[in-house]
Order: C-alpha cells, then sequence, then structure tokens
C-alpha cells in the first residue's frame, strides 16, 4: 500500500514557500507515493494547481482533509498548534521544526504519536549535503540579502567612471562566513563590489577568497570551530579584538551584512549603536540573523528602519521572498531525504535509526523525542586525538621486544607479578654498579615508548630508519676497545682484540652513515 | 678529554637522540630530528675518540674503518631505490646485531676489561657478555633471512619444520646449559667453547626464526629485528658499563618493540603468534573443511581506456596503493594521474593501509618520493569512512588490506584484520597481474563484487595507458 504524501499550504503569514513543485512531485511518484497538495498552496510561489496536476498530484480543497489524509505531511514552516489538531495519529511530519525553541510544539506531536522529521537538524555530513535544506535556504538568503541592500543603497555596488563623473566601488562587509554570508559575498562581487569578510572561524579564509571577497582576520589567537562546522561562543578579549576590528570596518564601508549565528543561543550582538552612528549616512545593514535577536542592536525584526542615517533591514523571511527558488530547492532536499528513507522505491518509507543522517533528522519516532541526538561523530575541522592508547607494556623484559602485547586484566596482573619477582630478584642479588645501569636501561625503555607512541605512520619507515642509524652507537663499545690505555702487567691477545674491534667499528659505519643518510634522502622527499 | 668531560657529551648525546625519535614523529619537524640524531652521533664518536679510553696508538685503525665503513654506507644510501628501502634497513640491522657479537667476543678475550671484576660482578659480567653475544648473533642472522625475503633471494613462504616451537625450546635449554656452563668456565679458553656453541645455535635461532614467518607478517619482523639491534647495543652497553649505549640501546629497542606492536594491531593479530610464526599456512584448512567461504561470482575485467573514462567522470577518487605499485616502481604514474585529476577539479585522495608495502610507512615513502603531498596521503582511520561517498576507488597492487573477507567472513584467517573498505565506493577497479591470491594466500571476494572491476596487467604499463588515454580525453 503505497504511502500519501500530503503537502498542505502554508499558514504562517507572509510565507510564500512550498513544500513541493510539480518537478518533484513526478520524482516522488516514482518512487512509488501518491501525493496530495492543497488547492493554492504554490499560488505565492508561482506554481498553480494545474502544473501540480499535471505532475500527477491530486488537489484537495482544504486543509483539513490534507492533513487528514496524509500519511507523510510535507511542510515548510513547523506546523502550527491548530495544524497538529488536524494531525492524523502516528502519522509523519517532515519540515522545520527548531526541537529547541518549541518545546511545547515537541510535546504536543509526541502526544499524536507522530514521527517527525526536522530539517533544521540533519547532521552536517557530506553525505547529508543533498538534505541540507538549513544550506539551501541559507544561500537564498546570503543572496537576497544583497538584493535587498542592493535595493535600499542609492548607488552603484560597481566602480565607474562615467562622462557624468567617477564613481567608486560600494564596500561590502559580511559577517560570518557560512553558507549565508559566503553566499552573500559572491552575489555582492558579482554585482562589483569590493566585499570584505569575517568569521571567527579560520578555516573559512580559502572559502571567502575563492568567492571573491577579501579575510579580515580579528588579530586575537583563539580557535573558533564548534562540533560540525559550526561557530562557537568566543572569550572576552576575542570580542574586545573582535569589536574594534568591526568598528574599524563600520567606519569604512557602505554595506554591513550579517549572518553570524550560533546554534542554540541568542545571535551575537556585534555591531553596536555607536558603529551604526559612526557610518556613512545612506548605508545599509542587513541583518540575517534577526529571527534570533539580531547581529544589530539597532535591528527591529522583521522591519525596516532607519537609525542614524542607516537603513537597517530586518527581514526574517528572505528565502521567502525568493519563493519560487527556495521552494524549489527545498522540496529537492525533502525529495533527498524521502529517497534515504524509501531505499527501495517502494512507496513506504523506514525511518533506520542505525543511520547517522536519518537518526540526526528524526526528532521524534512514534511518539517517542529522541532529540537531541548523540553528538556527530566526525567533525570537518579538528583532528581527533590519537586513539586510546593501552595498558602499558612491561619494558623490562630484559632482551626481547616481547614488551607490549595487549594486556587483559588478570595477564596484567600476572605481568605485573612477575615484573615485580624480576625486579625484587635483580633487588637482592645484583650488585650496586649494575642498579645504576640497569635504572637508567628501564628508565630509557619508557623514555622510548612515550617518544615514539605517537609517530605518524606515514613517517614508520624514516623512524626505523633513523633508529636503524642511532643503534649504530654499538660502535662505541668497538671504539674503546681499538687501544684502550692498559695499566701495565695486564696481558691480552692485542691483535684479535683489534682486529675484532675495527671490523665492527667498519660495520658499524656503514650503518651509521648509510641509516642517517638514507633518512635524510627519505624525508627530503615528504612534502606538502 | 677527561672523564666527566665524556660523560657530559654522552649526556648530550643521549638528549639529542631522543629528541631525534621525538621529532621523528610529524613530517614537520622529522628533518630536524634526523639532524638531531647526526650531531648525537658525531659528538658521542667524538667524545669517545678523543676521551679516556682510546689511547692515540688506535686513532688510524678507527679513521681507516670509518672511512671504509661510512663510504659504503653513503654510497649505499644515496643508489638505493625507495622500493628498496626495506631490505636495506633489514641488511643494516644484520650489521648492527654483527658488531654487536664482535664486541662481545672481543670484551670476552680482553682480560684487561674484566681485570677488576670480581665475585658476582664478575658473574654478571659474564652473563651481560653471554646474553649480548646472543641477542647480536639473532639479529644478525635474522636479519640477513629478513634481506633475503624482501629482497626475494628467499621465498616468502613460511618454512615450518615440524615442532618448530619445541625445537626452539630445545635451543632455548641447550643455550642457558651452556650459558651455566660458560659463566663456571675458569679461563678464557675454557669459555670459549661454550660461547662459540652457543652463538652457533643463536645463528640457527634466528634464521629458523625468520623463516617461519610469512611474507604477510614482514613488516612487523623487520621492526621487531630494529628492536632486537636496540637491545643488543644496550645488551653491549651493560657489558662495557656504558650508560650512553645503554640509554640509546633502550631507546630504539623500546621504540622498535611499540613500532612492532602497532603493527601487530593494526593486523588485528597478536604479537606472541607473528612472532611463533607460520601466518597464512593455516588459510587452507579453512577451505578445505568448509569451502562455503569459497568467493562465486564473475569477475569483470575493463581496459586501461575504460579506466581512465571511469576515472575522468569521477568526482571523488580514493586511491589505495599495495606492494604491486612498489613492485612495479609505479608511483609517478600515480602521481601524474592524480595531480591531472586534481587539475580537472576532481577530489584525489590516497589511503594508506598500516600494513601495506613490506615495511612500516613503506606507501607513504613511495609516495613522498613521487611528490605526492602528504596532506592527501590518508590513514586507514581517517578514510575509511569516506568510501561510500567516492564514485571510484582505485586499487593498485594490494590484496589483503582490501579483502572484504576480514570484514564479512569470520572463517577467514585474516578474519578482524581492518581492511579499507573499497568495496563500499561506487565503482572499484583493481589493478593485478592476476588472480592470484596475496601473499596471505585468502582469496579475495571482493574481485566478485558487482561493483567490481579488474584491470588486469602491470600496474605501471597499465597505468601508463590510463594516463595516456586520460590525457587524450
Amino acid at each position: 500500500m503505497p504511502l500519501m504524501i500530503g503537502v498542505p499550504r502554508e499558514v504562517f503569514p507572509g510565507e510564500r514557500r512550498v513544500a513541493t513543485v510539480p518537478d518533484v512531485v513526478e520524482k516522488l511518484i516514482k518512487l512509488g507515493f501518491s501525493v496530495a497538495v492543497e488547492s493554492g498552496a504554490g499560488d505565492a510561489a508561482n506554481f498553480s494547481d494545474d502544473a501540480y496536476r499535471a505532475a500527477g498530484a491530486q488537489i484537495i480543497d482544504s486543509a483539513a482533509s490534507v492533513w487528514a489524509s496524509s500519511d507523510i505531511v510535507f511542510k515548510v514552516r513547523g506546523p502550527t498548534m491548530e495544524e497538529v489538531g488536524l494531525m492524523r495519529e502516528g502519522g509523519t511530519l517532515i519540515s522545520f521544526i527548531w526541537p529547541a525553541q518549541n518545546p511545547e510544539l515537541m510535546q504536543q506531536l509526541a502526544a499524536k504519536k507522530a514521527t517527525v522529521l526536522a530539517m533544521d537538524s540533519v547532521p552536517r555530513m557530506s553525505r547529508a549535503q543533498k538534505m541540507d535544506a538549513l544550506s539551501s535556504m541559507a544561500n537564498i538568503a546570503g543572496y537576497r540579502a544583497v538584493i535587498e541592500a542592493a535595493h535600499h543603497f542609492g548607488r552603484f555596488f560597481t566602480g565607474q567612471i562615467t562622462a557624468a563623473g567617477k564613481v567608486p566601488p560600494a564596500k561590502v562587509f559580511v559577517i560570518g562566513a557560512g553558507v549565508a554570508g559566503l553566499a552573500a559575498i559572491g552575489a555582492a562581487s558579482g554585482l562589483g563590489a569590493i566585499v570584505r569578510a569575517n568569521d571567527t572561524r579560520p578555516e573559512v579564509a580559502d572559502q571567502v577568497k575563492s568567492m571573491g571577497g577579501e579575510f579580515v582576520a580579528v588579530d586575537y589567537k583563539e580557535e573558533g570551530s564548534g562540533v560540525g562546522g559550526y561557530a562557537k561562543v568566543m572569550s572576552e578579549g576575542f570580542q574586545k579584538a573582535q569589536r574594534e576590528t568591526f568598528a574599524k570596518q563600520a567606519r569604512d564601508v557602505d554595506i554591513i551584512i550579517t549572518t553570524a549565528l550560533i546554534p542554540g543561543k541568542p545571535a551575537p550582538k556585534l555591531i553596536t549603536a555607536e558603529m551604526v552612528q559612526s557610518m556613512r549616512p545612506g548605508s545599509v545593514i542587513v541583518d540575517l540573523a534577526s529571527e534570533q535577536g539580531g547581529n544589530c542592536e539597532l535591528t527591529e525584526p522583521g522591519q525596516v528602519v532607519v537609525r542614524h542615517g542607516v537603513t537597517i533591514i530586518g527581514y526574517a523571511d528572505l528565502p521567502s521572498r525568493l519563493s519560487k527558488q527556495s521552494s524549489t530547492l527545498y522540496a529537492t532536499n525533502l525529495l533527498r531525504l524521502l529517497e534515504e528513507l524509501c531505499k527501495n522505491k517502494d512507496g513506504t518509507i523506514n525511518v533506520n535509526m542505525d543511520d547517522e543522517v536519518i537518526r540526526g533528522a528524526t526528532v521524534i519516532k512514534e511518539g517517542n523525542i529522541t532529540w537531541p541526538p548523540p553528538p556527530p561523530k566526525l567533525s570537518a575541522a579538528p583532528a581527533t586525538p590519537a586513539a586510546a592508547k593501552p595498558a602499558v607494556p612491561a619494558p623490562a623484559k630484559g632482551g626481547h621486544g616481547g614488551s607490549g602485547a595487549p594486556a587483559s586484566g588478570s595477564r596484567a596482573a600476572v605481568l605485573f607479578g612477575v615484573a615485580a619477582l624480576l625486579f625484587w630478584g635483580i633487588g637482592a642479588y645484583a650488585p650496586a654498579a649494575f642498579l645504576g645501569h640497569f635504572t637508567v636501561f628501564v628508565l630509557a625503555c619508557f623514555v622510548g615508548y612515550m617518544v615514539v607512541w605517537n609517530v605518524t605512520p606515514s613517517l614508520h619507515t624514516p623512524l626505523m630508519s633513523v633508529t636503524n642509524a642511532i643503534s649504530s652507537i654499538i660502535a662505541i663499545g668497538a671504539l674503546v676497545q681499538i687501544a684502550p690505555p692498559l695499566t701495565a702487567g695486564v696481558e691480552r691477545p692485542e691483535d684479535w682484540i683489534r682486529w675484532l674491534a675495527v671490523i665492527g667499528v667498519g660495520l658499524t659505519a656503514i650503518n651509521m652513515f648509510g641509516g642517517f643518510a638514507v633518512t635524510r634522502r627519505m624525508l627530503a622527499m615528504f612534502r606538502k | 678529554m677527561s672523564e666527566s668531560l665524556t660523560t657530559i657529551a654522552y649526556l648530550g648525546a643521549t638528549i639529542l637522540f631522543i629528541l631525534s625519535l621525538g621529532g621523528l614523529s610529524n613530517p614537520e619537524t622529522a628533518r630536524r630530528g634526523n639532524m638531531y640524531g647526526m650531531i648525537g652521533m658525531a659528538i658521542a664518536v667524538l667524545a669517545t675518540v678523543f676521551g679516556p679510553h682510546v689511547t692515540s696508538g688506535g686513532i688510524s685503525w678507527i679513521i681507516v674503518a670509518m672511512v671504509v665503513g661510512g663510504s659504503i654506507g653513503l654510497y649505499a644510501a644515496r643508489v638505493v631505490q625507495m622500493t628498496q628501502m626495506p631490505e636495506l634497513v633489514a641488511l643494516m640491522h644484520s650489521l648492527v646485531g654483527l658488531a654487536a657479537t664482535l664486541v662481545g667476543y672481543a670484551n670476552y678475550i680482553d682480560s684487561a676489561a674484566s681485570a677488576n671484576f670480581s665475585g658476582a660482578e664478575m658473574k654478571i659480567h659474564e652473563m651481560e657478555i653471554y646474553i649480548g653475544v646472543l641477542i647480536g648473533a639473532v639479529t644478525f642472522s635474522g636479519s640477513l633471512i629478513a634481506f633475503g625475503k624482501l629482497s626475494a633471494r628467499i621465498g616468502g613462504k613460511p618454512l615450518l619444520l615440524p615442532g618448530r616451537h619445541w625445537l626452539n625450546l630445545g635451543a632455548l635449554l641447550v643455550v642457558i646449559y651452556f650459558g651455566v656452563q660458560f659463566m663456571r668456565a675458569e679461563t678464557v679458553n675454557a669459555g670459549m667453547m661454550p660461547l662459540i656453541v652457543m652463538t652457533a645455535i643463536a645463528l640457527l635461532f634466528g634464521i629458523h626464526m625468520v623463516m617461519a614467518i610469512g611474507g604477510a607478517d614482514m613488516p612487523v619482523v623487520v621492526s621487531m629485528l630494529n628492536s632486537y639491534s636496540g637491545w643488543a647495543a644496550a645488551a653491549t652497553g651493560f657489558m662495557l658499563s656504558n650508560d650512553l649505549l645503554i640509554v640509546t640501546g633502550a631507546l630504539v629497542g623500546s621504540s622498535g618493540a611499540i613500532l612492532s606492536y602497532i603493527m601487530c594491531r593494526a593486523m588485528n593479530r597478536n604479537f606472541i603468534s607473528v612472532i611463533a610464526g607460520g601466518f597464512g599456512s593455516d588459510s587452507a584448512k579453512p577451505k578445505a573443511a568448509g569451502g562455503a567461504a569459497e568467493p562465486a561470482g564473475e569477475v569483470v575485467p575493463v581496459s586501461a581506456a575504460e579506466t581512465a573514462e571511469m576515472l575522468r567522470e569521477a568526482k571523488n577518487v580514493i586511491i589505495v596503493p599495495g606492494y604491486g605499485m612498489a613492485v612495479a616502481q609505479a608511483q609517478h604514474t600515480v602521481y601524474e594521474i592524480s595531480s591531472l585529476l586534481r587539475e580537472k577539479g576532481v577530489n584525489v585522495r590516497f589511503a594508506i593501509h598500516p600494513v601495506a608495502g613490506r615495511m612500516p610507512g613503506h606507501m607513504n615513502v613511495l609516495l613522498a618520493e613521487a611528490k605526492v603531498p602528504y596532506d592527501i596521503v590518508m590513514e586507514m582511520d581517517e578514510i575509511n569512512e569516506d568510501f561510500p561517498d567516492a564514485d571510484v576507488a582505485m586499487v593498485i597492487g594490494a590484496n589483503d588490506i582490501v579483502n572484504p573477507s576480514a570484514a564479512e567472513d569470520p572463517t577467514s584467517p585474516i578474519a578482524g584484520m581492518p581492511v579499507l573498505e573499497v568495496w563500499k565506493a561506487k565503482t572499484s577497479i583493481v589493478m593485478k597481474r592476476s588472480m592470484a591470491s596475496g601473499y596471505a594466500g585468502v582469496d579475495n571476494p571482493l574481485f566478485y563484487k558487482e561493483n567490481n572491476r579488474m584491470l588486469f596487467g602491470d600496474a605501471k604499463k597499465m597505468l601508463d595507458e590510463v594516463l595516456v588515454s586520460l590525457k587524450a580525453g
């Protein structure tokens, strides 16, 4: 029995997007689903009922019957309380949810025994990029932010020399080089503006450059990369240095676009009232973080205001203002997620909680709240520290290199006992001179263990060849025997010893010179 | 130079050696590490030569020996092919072993060396000589055999004498017996016989030990012998009451042992069982008994041109080099292919299995020689999760390290060994001379997988053809 996907009209005031588009409807039907769209759902995004009908969707007049007849509901914005009321018991909902900000909604959905996949909770992994609706929306928002700024800005973006005089290019400063920031950088430099950008994560500098922007670093050492490639809250000292950098930019630029968001936290206030005051009249600030409180102190969420001669745009619905584009991208993101859920293409879904992507996106499974998911396993930036170290090997095994075998509990105990006995025996019988050497020996074993443990595997061969070269220290043993100062009266087979020692020196010299030279040769080849 | 000045110089050398090993842990600091090692060695040798234990009569002898040995060493280091690194290192280990043996003998017949000892000290001194010679001899003959195996002068198959564990045990008992005889001997001449017999047994033991180890475990053996050469130096240090030798020997010994352990862990094998030897011989048994694990299906061969086609259309390529690449000297062609693809915007990365090749880190050295930047050369743990995203995984002359039966078939002799999961890529291409099984002697079900293609032929020749078609396209 193929499942029915329902797409109701968005009810949030001013929302123009729709959760599916005719092209995607066709593909959903190919996956084996049937699709029902509420009449007029796509109107604001320029998709007519006829277009949906032509793609194979069923058009249903009332929202209530769409909700009631669908097994899976696609939405853009999270459902309102009324919509949750319409929802079928045990149904599936896929939309933006923002579970951290909407605990009540979560409770209500859970009470409906619903399964809910939140598009905002899709983990940020390369495999999940095709379903990352946040990125596709952010991309649109960044682009639209530049367009809005251009609309309110009284000048060209590009510099021109005309018969009527010289026009300087507009200077744009983008704060936060995430997806939205990068899109804004690209759009603004495409229009001809001089673009600068700042981000707390130093690794994005190259991305900024690749989009045509100039990276403005804050002169303060602190790594700003949090888990999952997002930014984190920065220290006091950093924030101070950052404010100075921003104040300097504010005096210089015409347009500031702020996109700084920290997951689950109110947006950081980066542009103060004084900075706004210091900007030239006619400048524009676009605050993409307005919904989370805004990066600028003077932002009025959802409004365009003029303060100190500076236009501050606080629209929270930038993607919705490009509704056709955003609907198309969002619908494709949903399609990709559904493909993951429906691997057999038979019109049924399997919410496989072992799949890391699906696990992350699923915030409610059959009425049980499963949010937040376990932390992501791998982040793009920080290197994972070396794997857990096993028990310390017992290096005091005398001549044989058997140390370092994996030791289970009981074996470790036995090993420990043997080592203790050995040490006791040595302590009881060995003369003092020997003990001194023995101490040095055991300590050196540990030093060797500590030093070598962290070697990267790529350097194992050079390491071996250098240790090999170092082991030609045995030459010392041969050297001291060639011609030692002799106390009178001691007889020794002079020639025998000398020849043995000379051959020993010769052999180790091969090793010594050859070993270091070949290591050098190898290391010279390692390059970035 | 006075005694204390020499001691201080030795201390400096020791610190430099520790810094040297520490520096080798990171490509950025590795060159400096090597330099520290050289300086340390120079200080140690000079301090000894000009120290109180060498009189002027010996200087000329030393210079001759150093010059002759040093030139041979430098020449060997210059001409050696990077693919022959494991052989060279094994051969050099044998030199250290031989030197340790010679020094042991020289020390024993030197009545001046033991003149100050009496009682327990004398006994300990003799024991030190005995152990030093023992380890030196085992290292010497074992390394020679390892050299032979690595350079294919001796077959890679493990030689398994009947009751080999009993043989080894017997040898050990005989060695202990003669050890007691040796310690009881009143004069040098009386002690010589047990010492020589023990040396002969130790040499045989070294041969037997390495002969019994299969080719797939060779990386472990090389690093284990490395460790032995360190212990030999340490034993010599005890014998001569020289702390520098003890410390340096212990450093080398323990670092080699740890390297062996890391290798073993990478292969999911027990250190003891590697040393006990015989890996690869057991594989026949489960096959004969069950036969269920016999892979079935069709092998799909492709041509070099088709391979180039697949590479050109890929966005994400992971190259898995193995010993076959080293044998065919194909690393330069691999580099050219990878840089050509990278220019076209393909994300090319290399996946290195910890035991790929015949020596730890072998593949990294070869790729570095071919100028592959080391930041696209990934370790197994870094890249294994990315195979599902790869369009093409190209396996060049590797077999056991990409064998899915390690993960899927619990009866396989390599079960549980972590492998590179190339079969999870959209397409995998295996470059191989024939369908023969790898060093471990295990059949590889990867070849029969639906998304796998086989490119038969010599790796170098095939890759050259791939490169030509890539450039043409």
